[in-house]
């Protein structure tokens, strides 16, 4: 018997991920358009306060390398204060670019093609951030060569049993193959820049980062083969990189560190984090930028979906860990869960469980999965939950551990507070010059896209 | 030695493949394709062997692998032999993340400037650039070329892309491809 095709009535098929007109030329003018356009105030007025906190950031930096880290608010006990926060806060942040480029490219989903480029524009930058604390960490930072394996006439070589000088290797690795990702990615569209130059400055320009790309099949298929080997090796990367980072706590002796739920759970952890700032970032961007048509809200909702699912995740993370110190019957253990929930800094502890655990369960709800004013808010709430994260992991293990004598109290001092802002705002500078000089949203892929829904479309019209 | 690019554009992804088979049925070889995003069919319309791309990652990544396995037992177990926590001299498990990054940071490098040689790029002015209209090949103009040194099989490529409906026909001068 022959199957009766059903039609799928309108009202029932998912909001699109492309909305309006979809011709090639109308999405590349739509695209490339903000390249074009010069900056208006808004941009300015963005650009100015982040390069005032760079500037911020090398004051800081500055004092830190002629002081000394003695001008940093760690000492024994917490030996590992703000600079270790933030380098785990901003790399879990990264992972998300490189979970939304690579991983739903092998997985084939459609609708990472509208915001791959921007989210791996933020991996990028976000992992250029984290790698300057544990270089400023080391105290005498002009010597940081001694972390690589080199002939040295000492005769000397790096300690490689250790997990530090393992991250050493991991964040290294993270950064140049996001970085050549994003590139490989991005020629294309530097090409179509270079066609659609209006000034001849501009065309010799974005010609010389085009490499001549020419769009012949025998490139694209090249292309196509390399950038998918890149987001296959990506994949297993991202995994390992906040693996080795939980290492680092893992592998030592602290009560609160030696745990084996911290691989997996360090992983949820940054791809949740690094969602809610995809999230963070691209809802003014769109609107900013007029990507409404190409960003929408079933991307935006998806997203908050991956938010809930990784919440969970993180949820039963903190669940096992505190069941673990109680079954462990250590202690120590046991102390280091009951300073967290009642000691000092127990207000952290409840905000994070507020922000990490409670938040995302309102995106149980499509009515605030689609309030674009709460998913903003929520989505920051999110990153302030993870970054407590880790200053609980980080300072509240350590301020009390074995022997209470030597049990001390932390805070960090102006240096650690103006290191933080200051990775903000060139977090901020790099993203806006991004924004400023190729499209945020990758045109050859939504051009793909677009041709692919067409016939989709032509295809479910000619069904009887 | 020199010769012409003939080249043709079509509006159309569809128009540009069947313009591909068409000409290669009739026996024309050095065919290529330009179009703003990859076309499915252009691999098989064109007769394009698989892409040899992931035989050089494969190997740019187990060369990683080995140097960096060979690396850190060469540093911790032969040259300056550290006894961490009375652990052997040579061990494996602890030498694993490394490898790994290693494998990977290969890969991706081979990957990545792998691709530019065999594409040969960076090559910034190629023949197909001087084809009037051509800049519309990355926003929304699909182009065919193929290359010759025969005057007649020219003008025979010229007649053949008209007739199978080109909005534009060019003819280049230049070195073959």
């Amino acid at each position: 018997m022959e199957p009766v095709p059903t039609p799928l009535h309108a009202s029932l098929r998912p909001t699109s991920i492309l909305e309006g007109e979809r011709g090639d030329r109308a999405l590349t003018d739509a695209l490339m358009e903000a390249v074009w356009t010069r900056r208006g105030r808004g941009w300015w007025a963005l650009f100015l306060p982040c390069a005032a906190l760079t500037g911020l950031l090398l004051v800081a930096i500055t004092v830190t390398l002629s002081v000394g880290i003695g001008s940093w608010g760690n000492n024994i006990p917490v030996a590992w204060g703000f600079g270790i926060i933030n380098f785990v806060w901003w790399i879990g942040i990264g992972h998300a670019g490189t979970l939304i480029s690579a991983i739903l490219l092998l997985f084939q989903a459609q609708w990472r093609t509208s915001i791959n480029r921007f989210a791996e524009a933020m991996t990028l930058f976000a992992v250029m951030c984290a790698g300057l604390f544990p270089l400023l960490h080391m105290g005498r930072s002009w010597l940081a060569y001694w972390l690589f394996p080199y002939p040295a006439t000492t005769g000397m070589w790096p300690q490689f049993r250790s997990p530090l000088t393992w991250d050493v290797f991991a964040i290294s690795t993270y950064l140049t193959v996001s970085f050549l990702f994003w590139y490989l990615g991005l020629v294309p569209d530097l090409a179509t820049l270079r066609d659609a130059s209006p000034t001849r400055r501009q065309r010799v320009l974005y010609g010389i980062f085009a490499l001549g790309w020419r769009g012949s099949a025998r490139q694209w298929r090249d292309h196509r083969a390399a950038y998918l080997l890149l987001a296959g090796l990506a994949t297993p990367l991202v995994v390992s990189v906040h693996t080795i980072v939980s290492w680092d706590f893992a592998v030592a002796l602290v009560p609160g560190w030696h745990s084996t739920i911290f691989p997996p759970y360090f992983v949820a952890g940054a791809v949740f984090s690094g969602f809610a700032m995809v999230l963070t970032l691209i809802i003014p961007a769109r609107r900013v930028l007029g990507l409404e048509r190409v960003v929408t809200l079933r991307h935006l909702e998806n997203m908050t979906k991956v938010i809930l699912a990784t919440g969970w995740m993180v949820t039963y993370g903190y669940l096992v860990e505190a069941f673990m110190a109680w079954y462990s019957g250590d202690e120590y253990e046991l102390s280091a869960l009951a300073n967290r929930a009642f000691g000092p800094y127990a207000p952290f502890f409840w905000l994070l469980l507020a922000c990490n655990c409670l938040v995302p369960q309102t995106f149980w709800s499509k009515r605030l999965r689609t309030n674009l004013v709460w998913v903003w808010i929520a989505s920051v709430l999110v990153n302030v939950g993870m970054w407590l994260e880790r200053f609980v992991i980080v300072v509240v293990s350590l301020h009390r551990d074995f022997v209470p004598s030597s049990w001390r109290m932390y805070a960090p001092t102006w240096v650690d507070l103006a290191l933080f802002a200051g990775t903000m705002g060139l977090f901020g500078c790099g993203f806006l010059l991004f924004l400023r000089f190729v499209p945020a949203v990758s045109a050859t892929e939504v051009k793909e896209l677009a041709h692919e829904l067409d016939e989709a479309d032509q295809h479910e019209e000619a069904r009887p | 030695m020199t010769g012409a690019w003939i080249m043709g554009s079509f509006p159309t992804p569809h128009a540009v493949v069947t313009a591909a088979r068409a000409l290669r049925r009739r026996g024309h070889a050095d065919l290529d394709t330009y179009s703003p995003f990859p076309l499915e069919e252009t691999d098989e319309a064109l007769g394009l062997s698989r892409s040899p791309m992931p035989l050089v990652v494969a190997g740019c990544a187990f060369t990683g692998a080995a140097s960096g396995y060979l690396l850190q037992w060469y540093c911790n177990a032969v040259s300056y032999p550290i006894n961490v926590g009375g652990r052997p001299l040579h061990s494996a498990p602890s030498f694993a993340p490394i490898t790994f990054e290693l494998a990977i940071l290969f890969g991706g490098l081979g990957a990545f400037f792998g691709l530019l040689a065999l594409l040969r790029l960076p090559r910034l002015h190629h023949p197909v650039f001087e084809a009037p209209g051509f800049t519309r090949a990355t926003v929304d103009r699909y182009w065919i070329s193929a290359f010759t040194r025969d005057a007649a099989a020219r003008a025979e490529l010229e007649a053949a892309l008209q007739a199978l409906g080109a909005d534009e026909v060019a003819v280049v001068e230049g070195p073959a491809p």
